[in-house]
């Protein structure tokens, strides 16, 4: 599991069953030190509740499609926490 | 599973269930002689490690929910032990 800054949403109204619904977000894969890491990735909202620009945990591959309330729709990244604080990880 | 070095901790109250009411660790990857691997993690503790501590990251999905007994937990990677000596070639490194 990963930091990552949430920097964008994405809307796709044609995609594959089960995928209806689902919040996908842009997001920013993050150092410990919250420097960016990286290429920019889409990500499930697993929480359904991360907005622009906030601290976010992510998982990827089948830990991700575990994340939704619909299991094993086909993504391979999903936020699964939104970071209120991290000690010890900022410069 | 890896080696790590817990750097800090993440506090998060909204999250999937599975992280309720449990501990996230921020964990430095060290390589197994010691050395900064370059990367880290976050895993959910179950061994109270603290800051500081060298520690053994169980860094694999299937036995993280198996650690904390979630079968349909998105989570993947755990602090499942705490290292008290690192020998390699009869060096101790720790």
């Amino acid at each position: 599991m990963q930091l990552g800054r949430v920097v964008g949403t994405v809307v796709a109204t044609t995609a594959y069953r089960g995928l209806e619904g689902v919040p996908l977000l842009i997001v920013q894969p993050l150092e410990r030190d919250l420097t960016p890491r990286g290429r920019p990735l889409v990500a499930a909202d697993g929480v359904a509740m991360a907005g622009p620009g906030e601290l976010v945990y992510f998982v990827a591959s089948r830990e991700a499609s575990l994340a939704l309330p619909v299991t094993f729709v086909p993504v391979d990244h999903a936020i699964v926490g939104i970071v209120d604080a991290v000690d010890g990880g900022g410069p | 599973m890896k080696i790590g070095r817990v750097a800090g901790t993440v506090v998060s109250t909204i999250n999937s269930p599975v992280f309720d009411g449990r501990r996230l660790l921020l964990v430095d990857l060290l390589t197994a002689t010691g050395e900064p691997a370059g990367g880290y993690v976050i895993a959910i503790d179950v061994v109270d490690a603290g800051p500081g501590e060298t520690v053994l990251v169980l860094d694999e999905g299937n036995s993280a929910r198996q650690v904390l007994e979630e079968p349909n937990g998105p989570v993947r990677a755990v602090v499942v032990g705490i290292v008290d000596e690192l020998t390699i070639d009869g060096r101790r490194l720790l």
